[in-house]
């Protein structure tokens, strides 16, 4: 009697821990799957920038026919840590980033289907434009790429080897001054001058704001959607959308592993009504969608686009491949390291 | 000795490095009444920032606590070769970073780690799931009930222990009888201990927890996620219930703690 | 229970001894094997095997590739920044630490239980938290106007916050048990305090003293939570190590990620060792 209760006790103290997790892993698998009384639930893994919108977006959807019975999980962090962590088993079902190369990461990892920007929106979600942001009421009058450019003037923006957001603002600059991609060479000196007054390159879009709202910098790059949050959130921040500048284009898809891709596929084309485009509008983002209603933007007269300037493949080449490019460069000359092992898809 | 500037030195350093700011939280978290405090706590998210750290620490605390009484109960009542060595590496996991423990816990049972791809092939995902968030808070805490009770059952001495076996007790017997009860202080102590460190674990949750609001959020990644969104009030009022509950759990273990030569 | 079973633990196989009671028994081999293989295993899935994968993996790649990911600017400065500053904070904790046991075990005033107490609050407390509250006191919106946001004294001041407890948890004990005799001897044979401080009681509590900085550094070097908020973690300026290590691996580079966790933990290990080694010495000198 006395050597079984040893064992037994033995015994649960190795299967206890092991059936508890297994039963934590249950609950975990089974949330995105359906539960008994039929409802399903979908994995929504986005970037951080647009939470507040999801979270809206979600509670309208589950106000329709269609999104009554769906519940979602939703995680929410970095364009590109949340890209890399799917890619490494995070599991989703929609998965909505910052930039194209985040979602062309996943359909190299065959996460998401190759055809998934074969719509009319090319894949695309929401828009956005790369914006000159300042103190309230912009003491210091900095409202053009040259202004920030100017010696003696400190410009915030993260860096674009740690954040593939921080591109778009580089891309908007460089955009802007070497007419839309035509004179690399005076692109790439307007770069070298602007680099020139960053004295800190966070890590990502949102820690350079919080950067800049905590006192540092005169101006910051950023997007207007960005700009438009902080104000939201009663942060202190006057922008300007300059003249010439970059159309971000936020990319979104349905993963081949999803469990419920039928449902997937239905809120995904229920965020291209002009009913969704409208809260993604009142939450800053530029709706993909004609008269959507909701607040309206203005139009820089030289708006311009990522193909513009040759694609992501040319651009992440030329201007961000980690060993030999012209941030690389720039970022050497200043003494930053550019991270050594560049990944398959060029995006960090 | 200089009585007086030595307590004025030491009373004015706490004050400010840990008076000061914990009370200015909490104060902060109070500015605005107590409307914003409860919206923020009776919150869907927080409630399940808060139950999902809860769940964790207390799987890990009882993992730790089966683990504690078996691993004490060897270094101090049996005799083998490499006991030191056994001791060393269970106070292992009090020098490594939380980021550390993170990334080993990825090399390990990540999706393209052999033994992780294996377990989530046959159905069992650890990393950015609850299995992981459970492992990490282990290896964090895992000492703490050990070093807890082996110093009592040093002092203790194993003469009850042997008269009982002596009068025809099972070592079962005698363990529930006699040895728990001798060491039911430091065992509560140690308990606490874990589990205080468990429910305010941060860094290794944060590298293997995928950020799945209700799922593997927990109330510490909830406060760095509601201050990233400007959120102000919703990050200070649960950094405050934070900072309350390791109050309280100090308190606790004050109680519990094996007492020191007076 | 039956008066006869006395000597063989049931069911075990161990040798059988003689009859009659005895005092001193050897356990029998299986319920130290089987304890230990429990534990063990519970320690290598947990503990070991994570680790070991750690520094595998930073090896992969060979020495230059290690030395490299070592050595690319950013990593290297965060690493020079970590543990200078987390000396320079073991050095402070070692005087304050000494000073504030002192307070607590010599000295008394009102309140000096809840002082007592709230020492371990850094132990309890979550490092996010500790962030967050020393944010707001020394950030850019403090109500005493010191503003140490982005600065390296920030980092100073979060390493401070979370080591607190640890010298005045060592000394503590020593200087409780301390026999005031030779402290009493040499005032009357006319010591000045200093004196006395300096030739009798620094030399029982250095022991201590010099444990808790070896952990106090070992917390130091590895603090990652309570650093993001206040620091700003700034490369090259404000980012310390552990940052360095979580931004690699949200980079999807583990390998480089792994080797500057190998350094860390390469650096916590020799510290911890000669602690020991010096812990055995002074305990086999005093």
């Amino acid at each position: 009697m006395k050597l079984r209760t040893r064992v037994l006790a033995v015994s649960a103290a190795l299967l206890l821990p092991g059936t508890a997790l297994s039963a934590c892993a249950g609950t975990a698998d089974n949330s995105t799957s359906a539960d008994g009384n039929g409802a399903v639930t979908l994995s929504l893994v986005a970037y951080s920038t647009p939470q507040a919108a999801y979270e809206a977006l979600i509670a309208a959807y589950q106000k329709t026919d269609a999104g009554k019975n769906i519940k979602f999980t939703q995680s929410y962090g970095a364009s590109g840590d949340q890209s890399r962590a799917v890619a490494s088993g995070l599991k989703a079902d929609i998965v909505a980033f910052s930039l194209e190369p985040d979602i062309t990461r996943l359909v190299t990892a065959k996460l998401v289907d190759a055809s998934w920007n074969s719509d009319q929106y090319k894949g695309m979600i929401t828009d956005s434009v790369a914006v000159i942001g300042t103190r309230k009421g912009n003491p210091k009058n900095l409202k053009t790429w040259d202004d920030i450019a100017k010696p003696g003037v400190q410009v915030l923006t993260p860096n674009p080897f740690t954040s593939g957001g921080a591109k778009w603002n580089i891309l908007a600059g460089y955009g802007a001054k070497s007419s839309k991609g035509k004179d690399a060479a005076a692109g790439a000196a307007y770069l070298d001058a602007l680099f020139k007054n960053v004295p800190v390159q966070d890590n990502s879009g949102r820690a350079s704001l919080q950067t800049f709202t905590s006192g540092k910098g005169d101006a910051f790059i950023s997007y207007e959607n960005e700009a438009l949050f902080a104000q939201k959130n009663g942060q202190a921040v006057d922008y300007t959308v300059p003249d010439d500048t970059i159309l971000i284009e936020n990319p979104i898809a349905v993963t081949t592993n999803s469990a419920h891709p039928a449902e997937a596929k239905a809120f995904l084309d229920w965020l291209h009504t002009p009913a969704a485009q409208k809260i993604y509008a009142e939450n800053g983002y530029r709706p993909v969608v004609k008269d959507a209603g909701g607040p309206s933007f203005p139009n820089p007269s030289g708006l311009f686009t990522i193909s513009d300037l040759g694609g992501w493949s040319k651009v992440n080449k030329e201007l961000f491949d980690p060993g030999n490019s012209v941030m690389a460069s720039i970022e050497q000359k200043l003494g930053i390291s550019t991270s050594a092992a560049p990944s398959p898809a060029a995006s960090k | 000795m200089a009585k007086y500037p030595l307590r004025v030195l030491a009373l004015v350093y706490l004050l400010f490095l840990l008076v000061l700011p914990v009370g200015l939280v909490i104060w902060r978290t109070f500015e605005h009444g107590l409307r914003p405090i409860i919206d923020t706590l009776t919150s869907d998210n927080a409630t399940h920032a808060f139950a999902v750290t809860l769940s964790v620490a207390v799987w890990a605390v009882l993992a730790n606590t089966l683990f504690g009484v078996v691993a004490a109960l060897l270094l101090v009542r049996h005799r083998f070769p490499g006991k030191r060595l056994l001791s060393a590496l269970i106070d292992l996991p009090l020098a490594v970073s939380p980021v550390v423990v993170g990334l080993a816990l990825i090399l390990v049972y990540g999706k393209f780690a052999p033994a992780g791809g294996w377990l989530e092939r046959n159905g069992l995902q650890i990393i950015f799931s609850l299995p992981g968030m459970v492992l990490a808070t282990i290896f964090v805490s895992l000492p703490l009930v050990v070093r807890a009770i082996v110093p009592v059952l040093e002092e203790m001495g194993d003469e009850q222990e042997q008269a009982a076996h002596t009068l025809g007790a099972s070592r079962w017997q005698t363990f529930l009888r006699i040895t728990i009860p001798g060491i039911r202080a430091a065992l509560g102590y140690g308990v606490v201990l874990c589990l205080a460190r468990a429910l305010g674990e941060y860094g290794a949750v944060a590298v293997v927890s995928g950020r799945l609001v209700g799922q593997t959020q927990t109330a510490t990644l909830f406060v760095e996620e509601r201050y990233q969104n400007y959120d102000q009030t919703a990050a200070f009022t649960t950094a405050s219930a934070l900072a309350l509950i390791a109050i309280v759990i100090l308190l606790v273990t004050k109680l519990l703690r094996p007492k020191e030569n007076a | 229970m039956s008066a006869t079973a006395v000597q063989k633990p049931t069911g075990s196989g161990s040798a059988p001894g003689p009859a009659g009671p005895r005092v001193h028994r050897r356990r029998p081999p299986v319920g130290t094997a089987l304890s230990l293989g429990t534990a063990v295993l519970y320690l290598s899935l947990i503990v070991l095997i994570p680790l070991a994968a750690v520094v595998w993996r930073s090896t992969e790649g060979g020495w230059d590739t290690f030395w490299r990911a070592v050595q690319t600017p950013d990593a290297w400065a965060a690493l020079k920044l970590t543990v200078g500053a987390s000396l320079v904070v073991a050095v402070i904790n070692v005087v304050m630490g000494t000073v504030i046991a002192w307070v607590l075990v010599r000295d008394n005033f009102p309140g000096k239980s809840i002082v007592d107490t709230l020492i371990d609050l850094p132990f309890a407390l979550p490092t996010i938290v500790a962030g967050l509250v020393l944010l707001a006191l020394y950030g850019t919106s403090s109500p005493l106007h010191i503003n140490l946001a982005y600065t390296r004294v920030s980092v100073g001041v979060a390493l401070l916050f979370v080591t607190l407890p640890f010298v005045v948890r060592t000394v503590q004990p020593v200087l409780r048990e301390l026999d005031r005799d030779m402290e009493q001897a040499a005032y009357s044979l006319g010591a000045s305090p200093a004196t006395t401080f300096r030739r009798i009681i620094l030399p029982n509590l250095a022991p201590a003293m010099i444990s808790g900085a070896g952990l106090a550094f070992t917390r130091a070097i590895a603090e990652y939570g309570s650093t993001n908020l206040l620091t700003g973690s700034i490369p090259f300026e404000t980012q310390v190590s552990a940052v360095n290590i979580f931004g690699r691996i949200e980079s999807d580079d583990t390998t480089s990620a792994a080797a500057i966790s190998t350094v860390l933990l390469v650096v916590a290990f020799v510290v911890l060792i000669a602690l020991d080694l010096f812990q055995r010495w002074s305990a086999r000198r005093g």
